[in-house]
C-alpha cells in the first residue's frame, strides 16, 4: 500500500478544530440545561400541614433530622417527600437502545476500515 | 513471540517515533495505588448517595456489590491489555492498537471529558465543603467560587511542575483519606462499646420495588469510577508490568472496602432520604455522631478526597489529551512535552478553563451523569476491546505483562453490567444520555469524514507486535 502523507493543516485550522470540539462537548451539557430539558424527573407530594408521621418518620429519624438542622417537619418536608418518576414508553426505550447499538454500530465499522488502512500501511509500506 | 521488554527504563514509550524527552519514567506502584485510589475515594465521601435516592439503601448496597463486580472485571482486562499496552493515552492507546482510529478517538474523549467532568465535581463539593464550614462558623454566605477556581489553579499548577511530586501529595492526602474512613467505621461501630448506628430504626424497604434497584447502578459506579485511570501513567511507571496490574488490583480491593464501610456507617446514622441528595454524606454521618474530632477528621477527609481526585484527573485528562495531539488526532500542539518537568504541560493548562466552565456553571448531579455516562461508553468499549485483543494476538504471539484469568467471562458480564446500567441512568437521566450519545456520533462523523485526514496512517502503530491475525 503506498504511504499516505497528510496534508498539513494550517494553524488557523487546528484552532478552529478545537473549537468546534470545545463547542460540541459544552453544547451536550448545557443544550438540555437550556431547554429545560436535563435533570432527574424528580416529584413533591407534600402534604398539607405535615407531620413527623404524616411523612413516614420515626423517633430516631426525628432525632437525626433535628441533628440535621431541620426542627419540624415542614422544613424537611419537601427533602422526604421526593420521589423519582420512572414510568416511561417501551418506544423512548427503544429509542435509547437503537441510539446507543447505532452508535457503537457506526464506530466499529468506520474503525475497522480504518485500522485495515493502518494495519496495511505499517506492514506492507 | 516479540522479543521487545515493554519493562525496558530506556524506551520513552512512544514507539517508532523515538522522541528524546520523553515523559519521565519515575512512579511506582504505590504511586499508580494513589493515583487511581485518590481519584475514586472521593466516590465514597460524595456521590454515591444518589444511589440511596434512586432507589433507597438496600438498593445502594445491592449496587454497591453490582458496581464492584463491574469494576473487578474492569480491573482485569485492563490490567492486561495496559501492562501490554504500556504508553500514555491508557485506554486510548489500547483503541488504536485494538480496534482501530475512530474508536480510538472516541475513547480519547471518554477519558477527557470523564475525568474533566470528574475534576469539576471534586471543585464543586470542595467549594460546597467550605462554604458549609464557614456557615457552621458563623460565617454564612460564603462566595465559593473563588475556592473552586483557586484548588482548580492550584494542582494544575503542581502538574505542571512534574508527575512525581503530584502523585506523591496524591498518595499521602489519598492515605489520610481511607484511614478517616476507618476511623469512622471503628468509632461507629459497637466493637467498642455505645454505638450510634440505628440501622433498624433508619432502614426502610424498596421505596420503588426492585426496579429502584436497577436505578441505583446509575450512581452506584460512583463508588468506584476511575480506578481505570491507572492506566494513564502507563509510561510514566518504573515498571510497567509489574506495577500497573499491583497498583491497580490493590486500588479495587482498597475501594471494595471502602465503599462497604461508607455504606455501612452512613446508612446507620441519616435517614435515607436525607442520605440520598447529601452534598457531603460522610461528613453528615460524622456531625450526627456528635463527636467533634470525628467531624473535623472528615471534613479534612472530604477535603483531601476532593483534592486527590480533581489531582488525579487532571494528571489522567492531560495524558489522553497530550496523546491524541502526538497522534495528530488532535492539534500536534497538544503533544508537547516541557523540557524541564517533562509533564505534557500544554495540555494541562488547556483543560483548567474546559473543568472551570463545568465547576462554574453546571448543576452537580448533571456533571456527575455526565462524567459517568463518559465512564460507562469506556467501560463498554473495554469488553469489545479485550475480546479483540484476545483473538488478534493469541496468548502465545505476544509477550503480555499480566494474563487475566477466566477469559471471556469477565468481559461478558462487565457488558451485561454495562446494559444495565444503561436501563439504569435511562431512567431519571434520559435526556442527557441521549444528548451525550448524540454528542458522540457527531464528533465521530466530523472525525472521520474530516479530522482524519491529517493523522498518518501506518504511524498509529507503534507497538512492537506482529501482524493482527485475520489482517
Amino acid at each position: 500500500m503506498a504511504k499516505y502523507i497528510p496534508p498539513v493543516q494550517s494553524k488557523i485550522g487546528q484552532i478552529i478544530d478545537v473549537i468546534v470540539l470545545l463547542v460540541l462537548a459544552i453544547g451536550a451539557l448545557y443544550v438540555p440545561l437550556f431547554m429545560k430539558l436535563a435533570g432527574s424527573d424528580v416529584t413533591h407530594v407534600v402534604p398539607e400541614n405535615p407531620t413527623w408521621e404524616s411523612l413516614g418518620q420515626n423517633a430516631t429519624m426525628v432525632e437525626k433530622w433535628n441533628q440535621l438542622g431541620y426542627a419540624d417537619a415542614a422544613s424537611a418536608a419537601e427533602i422526604i417527600t421526593a420521589r423519582f418518576d420512572y414510568s416511561f414508553s417501551i418506544g423512548s426505550l427503544l429509542v435509547m437502545i437503537l441510539v446507543i447499538v447505532g452508535y457503537y454500530f457506526i464506530m466499529l465499522k468506520f474503525s475497522e476500515k480504518e485500522y485495515r488502512d493502518v494495519i496495511s500501511e505499517k506492514f506492507d509500506g | 513471540m516479540s522479543d521487545v521488554d515493554i519493562t525496558s527504563k530506556e524506551m520513552d514509550g512512544m514507539g517508532p517515533k523515538g522522541t528524546k524527552i520523553g515523559l519521565a519514567r519515575v512512579l511506582g506502584p504505590a504511586h499508580v495505588w494513589a493515583l487511581g485510589v485518590g481519584i475514586v475515594l472521593v466516590g465514597e465521601y460524595m456521590g454515591w448517595n444518589f444511589s440511596v435516592g434512586k432507589g433507597g439503601a438496600y438498593a445502594a448496597l445491592i449496587a454497591c456489590w453490582f458496581a464492584g463486580i463491574l469494576y473487578s472485571c474492569v480491573a482485569m482486562i485492563d490490567s492486561e491489555v495496559t501492562s501490554t499496552v504500556a504508553a500514555a493515552g491508557g485506554q486510548y492507546t489500547q483503541a488504536k492498537h485494538i480496534v482501530g482510529p475512530l474508536m480510538a478517538f472516541n475513547v480519547g474523549l471518554y477519558l477527557v471529558f470523564a475525568y474533566t467532568m470528574l475534576e469539576a465535581a471534586n471543585a464543586i463539593t470542595f467549594g460546597f465543603l467550605i462554604e458549609t464550614v464557614a456557615g457552621m462558623t458563623g460565617h454564612e454566605g460564603l462566595d465559593q467560587r473563588p475556592f473552586i477556581v483557586l484548588a482548580i489553579m492550584f494542582l494544575a499548577w503542581l502538574n505542571y511542575r512534574g508527575v512525581l511530586a503530584t502523585l506523591t501529595f496524591n498518595l499521602v492526602i489519598t492515605a489520610i483519606a481511607f484511614i478517616a474512613i476507618i476511623v469512622l467505621f471503628l468509632a461507629t461501630s459497637p466493637i467498642f462499646g455505645a454505638s450510634p448506628l440505628r440501622h433498624v430504626e433508619l432502614m426502610t424497604g424498596l421505596p420503588y420495588g426492585w426496579l429502584g434497584v436497577l436505578a441505583a447502578m446509575h450512581f452506584g459506579l460512583w463508588y468506584y469510577l476511575g480506578i481505570e485511570g491507572t492506566c494513564q501513567a502507563a509510561e510514566e511507571v518504573r515498571s510497567p508490568a509489574r506495577s500497573l496490574p499491583f497498583g491497580t488490583l490493590a486500588g479495587i480491593m482498597t475501594l471494595l472496602i471502602a465503599a462497604s464501610l461508607t455504606w455501612y456507617v452512613c446508612v446507620g446514622l441519616i435517614p435515607w432520604e436525607y442520605l440520598g441528595q447529601a452534598g457531603v454524606p460522610l461528613f453528615d454521618a460524622a456531625r450526627l455522631t456528635g463527636s467533634t474530632t470525628l467531624m473535623i477528621l472528615l471534613g479534612i477527609g472530604t477535603m483531601f478526597a476532593t483534592l486527590a481526585s480533581a489531582n488525579g484527573c487532571i494528571n489522567d485528562a492531560s495524558r489522553a489529551w497530550f496523546a491524541m495531539g502526538r497522534d495528530h488526532y488532535l492539534p500536534d500542539w497538544f503533544g508537547a512535552v516541557h523540557p524541564t518537568f517533562r509533564t505534557p504541560y500544554r495540555s494541562i493548562i488547556f483543560l483548567v478553563p474546559i473543568a472551570l466552565i463545568f465547576a462554574l456553571g453546571a448543576p452537580i448531579d448533571q456533571v456527575i451523569t455526565f462524567s459517568i455516562l463518559s465512564g460507562l461508553l469506556e467501560y463498554t468499549f473495554m469488553p469489545l476491546n479485550v475480546i479483540m485483543f484476545r483473538r488478534k494476538w493469541p496468548l502465545d504471539s505476544i509477550r503480555r505483562g499480566y494474563e487475566h484469568p477466566f477469559h471471556p467471562i469477565p468481559a461478558l458480564v462487565l457488558l451485561s453490567l454495562c446494559g444495565v446500567t444503561y436501563f439504569a441512568v435511562f431512567l431519571g437521566y434520559g435526556t442527557q444520555l441521549v444528548a451525550m450519545i448524540s454528542f458522540y456520533i457527531i464528533v465521530s462523523l466530523w472525525f472521520h469524514f474530516w479530522r482524519y485526514r491529517f493523522v498518518r496512517r501506518g504511524a498509529q502503530f507503534t507497538m512492537p507486535w506482529p501482524r493482527p491475525l485475520g489482517y
